[in-house]
C-alpha cells in the first residue's frame, strides 16, 4: 500500500502505529499494575510485547520491502539519516539526565549531608553526626548495608576493550560492504555481535556477582542507584544494538545492500557508535574515578 | 537537499473510506486535524478542571470539593493543558502548515506522524484513568516534586507511564518536523526565505528534542525511588530530593519555550498580514528565537530560587533569566515595529494577535519581576506565580493557538468563520480573561499561597472576582466550539489567498487544499516569501 510516484515517496495508509500503540498502552498499563501489586498483569504485560514484537517485525518489514524493491530515492534516505541522528542526540540526553544524577551526588549532594559547601550547611551534621560524604557512598543511613565495589581494572576494563574493538570491527565490516565484499562484511558484523553478546555475558556475569558476592544492589543508596541504572540502562542499549547489528547481518547474508545503498547498516553502525561512546563515560565516571 | 523530486502523477490517492481513515492515515493534514482535535478535547477537558478549582476558591471554606481532590484538579489541569492542549495543538499546527509552507508533498516520515499522533490518546486514558484508581489521581501538583509525589499511591506508575509515552510521541513528532523542515523544502525555499513560523518550530523541535528525554529520565528515577529501592532523591541513602527539581526544571523551563516559541511563530505570520507590512527585522526574528532556546538551558534554577543553592547560584541563574528577556524583548519590538505605520485592520485573528502582543508582554514583565531572586523569595509559591504564567500560557500560548485557527481556518475547511461572532469571542475573552488572571498578581503580592483550596477571609474578594472571570472565560469558549462547528459544515468559501495580505505558500494553493498539496517543487519568490 505504497506509491512511489515520480521520484517522491508517499506511503498510504499502514496500521502498524495504531498496533505499536495498543502494545505500548498493553505493556505499561500491565506494568503499572503489576508494580501495584497485581501479580497476574504479568501476562498482560507479555501480551503487550508480542504485540510490540510483531508490530516492529511488520513495520521493519514493510520499510526493509519498500527499500529493497527500489521504492526509495535519495532524499527519503537523507530523511531516514537525519531522523536517526536526532533519534541518537535524543537518547544521549537521556543518558545524560542520569549522568547529571551522578555528578549531583558526588559533587553536591554527598558533600552536603556530610557538611560541606559554602557556610556550613548544618542539616547533614545535626541529623547524621559522623556522616563522612566519602564516595561511594550509600548515604548516612547506611541503606541497602555495607557493600563492595568492581574495580575498574577487572571486568569492565576488559569489556571497554571489547567494545571499542567492536566498533572497529563494524567499521571493517562498512567498509567490506563499500567495497562489495560481501564475506568480509559478514564475516566481520558476525564478529561484532559476538563481541556484543560477549559484553552483555560479562556484564550479566557482573551484576550478579555485585548482587551475591558484593551485596552491591539497585537498593545500595546513591551509588548503587546511579550504577546500576547508568550500566543497566546502557546495557539495554547495547542488546538492542545487537539486536539491529544481528538483523543487518541476516540481510547482509540475504544479499540486502549495496555498496552506495545501505541506510539501514549505517544507522545500526552509528547506533553502535553511540553505546560505545556511552560505555566510554561509564567506565571513566562511573568505574574508574 | 534532493534533487529527484519528481511529479505526483500518476496516482491521485485519496484517503481510506470510514473511520479506518483516522487510523491509518500518514496524511500531514489528516493527522493535524486529529491533533488539533485532540487538543480542543483535552483543552475542554483540563477546562473542567479549571471550572472545579475556580468554584472551590470563589469562597474561603471546603464547599466544592475536599482539599485532596483539589490537588488532584490542579495537578490533572495543569499536565493536561500542557501535554494535552497546548503541545498537541502546535503540533497539529506544524502538521497542516510546515509541509505547505516549505513546498513539500507531505511529512518527511509519514508512518511515524500516524504513531506520535496515536500514541497520545492511550498515554491520556493512562493519565486521566488515574481519576478512578483508589487514593485517585496524582495530587503533588504538576512539577511531581518527590517525596511528595511518590505517596500518590496507586497513580504514581501510571502516572511515570504516561509521561513517557508523551514524550515518546512529541520526540518523534518533533523528529518529523526537524526532518522535514531541512530536508523537504522546495529547491527555492531557502532557509532564510521561511516563514518565520517554520523557523519557530524548527527551534522548538531541537528543543523537544533535548528537553522531553530528560524529563523520561526524571521520572524513571521517581519510578524506581518508588518501586526499586533506588536512592535519588532519598538523602538517606545519600541522594537529595532537590536533585530531582534540578533535573525536571532542567527539562521544565526548555519546556515553557516549547510552549511560546510555535506561539511567537504564529503571531509573526499574522501581524504581517493584518499590518500590510513585511515583518519587521525578520532576521533578528529567527536569532532571537535561536537565542532564547540557547538560554533557555541555562536558567532553569529561577524556579528553585528558595529551595537552597549556594550564593554564586542564585546570582547566576538570576542573570540568566534576565537575559533572556532581550531577546524576548527584540520580539515584542519586531511586532510592534511591523504594525507602525501598517494599513492595519482588524479582523478577527489579528486581535487575538494584538492581545497576545499586549498580554504576553504583561506576563514577560510578572516574569522579570520573578527574575529577581531576592524579591522571589516573598513571591514564590504564591498566586503572583500563577499570574504570570497564565499570562504567558493562556493570554501567550492559548490566544495564539486561537489567532492562528482563525487565521487558517478558513485555508483548512475552505469556508469563512462568522467574522461577527468571532469578534464576540474575541472580546469576551479577553475581557474575561483579565478579571480571571489580573486580580491573582494582587493575590499572590498580599500573600496568597497556590495550590491550597482554603484561604484567609481577607483574600475572598478578589477570589471572586477572579472566579466570575474564569467563569466567564471558560463559558466564552463555548462559543469558539459553536463558531468552529459552523465553519466546518458550510458558510461564505474561502479564496485561495484569503488575507489580501498574506504571504506565503500556504496561500497559492486552494481552499482546502488537495489531499497532497504539491505535485511537483513549487517556485518561490522573494515576494511570495517575505512580502
Ligand atoms: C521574560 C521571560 C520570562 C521570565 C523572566 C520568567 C521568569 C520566571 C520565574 C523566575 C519563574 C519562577 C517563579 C517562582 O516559582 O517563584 C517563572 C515561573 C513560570 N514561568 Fe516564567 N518567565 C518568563 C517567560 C515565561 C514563558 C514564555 C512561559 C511559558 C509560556 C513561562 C511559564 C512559566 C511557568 C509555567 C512557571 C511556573 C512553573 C511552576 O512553578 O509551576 N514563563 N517564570
Ligand atoms: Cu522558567
Amino acid at each position: 500500500m505504497a506509491a512511489a510516484n515520480g521520484g517522491y515517496y508517499v506511503p498510504h495508509g499502514t496500521k502498524w502505529p495504531i498496533m505499536g500503540s495498543i502494545g505500548m498502552f498493553t505493556l505499561l498499563g500491565g506494568f503499572a499494575m503489576l508494580l501495584n501489586g497485581n501479580s497476574s498483569a504479568n501476562w498482560i504485560m507479555v501480551a503487550g510485547t508480542v504485540i510490540i514484537v510483531v508490530m516492529i517485525i511488520g513495520w521493519f518489514g514493510t520499510v526493509i520491502g519498500e527499500s529493497e524493491s527500489g521504492a526509495y530515492n535519495a532524499q527519503v534516505d537523507i530523511s531516514f539519516r537525519q531522523g536517526m541522528l536526532w533519534f541518537i542526540l535524543s537518547e544521549v540526553l537521556f543518558f545524560a539526565a542520569f549522568f547529571g544524577a551522578l555528578f549531583y551526588a558526588r559533587i553536591y549532594s554527598v558533600p552536603w549531608l556530610a557538611g560541606e559547601g559554602a557556610g556550613g550547611m548544618m542539616t547533614g551534621p545535626l541529623l547524621w553526626p559522623g556522616f563522612e560524604g566519602t564516595w561511594p557512598t550509600n548515604g548516612p543511613g547506611d541503606i541497602g548495608g555495607t557493600f563492595g565495589t568492581i574495580p575498574a581494572f577487572g571486568i569492565p576494563f576488559i569489556n571497554t576493550v571489547i567494545l571499542i574493538s567492536s566498533g572497529g570491527t563494524v567499521t571493517l565490516a562498512h567498509w567490506a560492504l563499500k567495497n562489495n565484499d560481501r564475506g568480509k562484511l559478514c564475516w566481520w558484523l558476525f564478529v561484532t555481535v559476538a563481541l556484543g553478546l560477549l559484553f552483555l555475558a560479562l556484564q550479566a556475569y557482573e551484576f550478579a556477582y555485585a548482587y551475591g558476592d558484593l551485596n552491591l544492589t539497585l537498593g545500595s543508596g546513591v551509588y548503587g542507584s546511579t550504577f546500576f541504572m547508568l550500566t543497566g540502562f546502557h546495557g539495554l542499549h547495547v542488546t538492542i544494538g545487537v539486536i539491529m547489528l544481528l538483523v543487518m547481518l541476516i540481510r547482509s547474508m540475504r544479499g540486502h545492500f549495496t555498496p552506495q545503498n545501505h541506510f539501514a547498516f549505517e544507522a545500526a553502525a552509528w547506533y553502535w557508535h553511540f553505546v560505545d561512546v556511552v560505555w566510554i563515560g561509564l567506565f571513566i565516571f562511573v568505574y574508574w574515578f | 537537499m534532493s534533487t529527484s523530486y519528481g511529479a505526483h502523477a500518476d496516482d491521485h490517492h485519496g484517503p481510506e473510506p470510514g473511520l479506518l481513515r483516522w487510523l491509518f492515515t500518514t496524511n500531514h493534514k489528516d493527522i493535524g486535524t486529529l491533533y488539533l482535535w485532540f487538543a480542543l478535547i483535552m483543552f475542554f477537558v483540563g477546562g473542567f478542571l479549571a471550572m472545579g478549582i475556580r468554584a472551590e476558591l470563589f469562597m474561603p471554606g471546603l464547599q466544592v470539593m475536599d482539599p485532596h481532590l483539589f490537588n488532584q484538579f490542579t495537578t490533572m489541569h495543569a499536565l493536561i493543558m500542557i501535554f494535552g492542549a497546548v503541545m498537541p495543538a502546535f503540533v497539529g499546527f506544524a502538521n497542516w502548515l510546515v509541509p505547505m509552507m516549505v513546498g513539500a508533498p507531505d511529512m518527511a516520515l509519514p508512518r511515524l506522524n500516524n504513531w506520535s499522533f496515536w500514541i497520545l490518546p492511550f498515554a491520556f486514558t493512562l493519565l486521566i484513568g488515574t481519576f478512578f484508581l483508589p487514593g485517585g489521581a496524582p495530587a503533588a501538583g504538576w512539577t511531581i516534586y518527590p517525596p511528595l509525589v511518590l505517596q500518590g499511591g496507586a497513580n504514581v506508575a501510571f502516572m511515570v507511564f504516561a509521561i513517557h509515552m508523551m514524550g515518546i510521541s512529541s520526540i518523534m513528532g518533533a523528529i518529523n518536523i526537524i526532518v522535514t523542515i531541512l530536508n523537504m523544502r522546495a529547491p527555492e525555499m531557502t532557509l532564510l526565505r521561511m516563514p518565520l513560523f517554520v523557523w519557530t518550530w524548527l527551534i522548538t523541535a531541537f528543543l523537544l528534542i533535548a528537553a522531553m528525554p530528560v524529563l523520561a529520565g526524571a521520572v524513571t528515577m521517581l519510578l524506581t525511588d518508588k518501586f526499586f529501592g533506588t536512592s535519588f532523591f532519598n538523602a538517606a541513602g545519600g541522594g537529595d530530593p532537590v536533585m530531582f527539581q534540578h533535573v525536571f526544571w532542567f527539562f521544565g523551563h526548555p519546556e515553557v519555550y516549547i510552549l511560546i516559541l510555535p506561539a511567537f511563530g504564529i503571531v509573526s505570520q499574522i501581524i504581517p498580514t493584518f499590518a500590510r507590512k513585511p515583518l519587521f527585522g525578520y532576521e533578528s526574528m529567527v536569532y532571537a528565537t535561536a537565542s532564547i532556546a540557547f538560554i533557555s538551558f541555562i536558567v532553569w534554577a529561577h524556579h528553585m530560587f528558595t529551595v537552597g543553592m549556594p550564593l554564586s547560584g542564585e546570582l547566576f541563574f538570576m542573570y540568566t533569566t534576565m537575559l533572556i528577556a532581550v531577546p524576548t524583548g527584540v520580539k515584542v519590538f519586531n511586532w510592534i515595529a511591523t504594525m507602525w505605520r501598517g494599513a492595519m485592520t482588524f479582523e478577527t485573528p489579528m486581535l487575538w494577535a494584538i492581545a497576545f502582543v499586549v498580554l504576553f508582554t504583561i506576563g514577560g514583565f510578572s516574569g522579570l519581576m520573578l527574575a529577581i531572586t531576592p524579591v522571589d523569595f516573598q513571591y514564590h509559591d504564591t498566586y503572583f506565580v500563577v499570574a504570570h504564567f497564565h499570562y504567558v500560557l493562556v493570554t501567550g500560548a492559548i490566544f495564539a493557538i486561537i489567532a492562528g485557527v482563525y487565521y487558517w481556518l478558513p485555508k483548512w475547511t475552505g469556508h469563512m468563520y462568522n467574522e461577527r461572532l468571532g469578534k464576540w469571542h474575541f472580546w469576551l475573552s479577553t475581557v474575561s480573561v483579565n478579571v480571571l488572571f489580573f486580580p491573582q498578581h494582587f493575590l499572590g503580592l498580599a500573600g496568597m499561597p497556590r495550590r491550597i483550596p482554603d484561604y484567609a477571609v481577607q483574600f475572598t474578594d478578589w477570589n471572586m472576582v477572579s472566579s466570575i472571570g474564569g467563569f466567564a472565560f471558560g463559558l466564552s469558549q463555548l462559543l469558539f466550539v459553536y463558531i468552529l462547528v459552523q465553519t466546518i459544515r458550510g458558510g461564505e468559501r474561502a479564496a485561495d489567498r484569503v488575507w489580501e495580505g498574506a504571504h506565503g505558500l500556504e496561500w497559492t494553493v486552494a481552499s482546502p487544499p488537495p489531499y497532497h498539496t504539491f505535485e511537483k517543487p513549487p517556485r518561490v519568490t522573494e515576494a511570495e516569501a517575505h512580502g
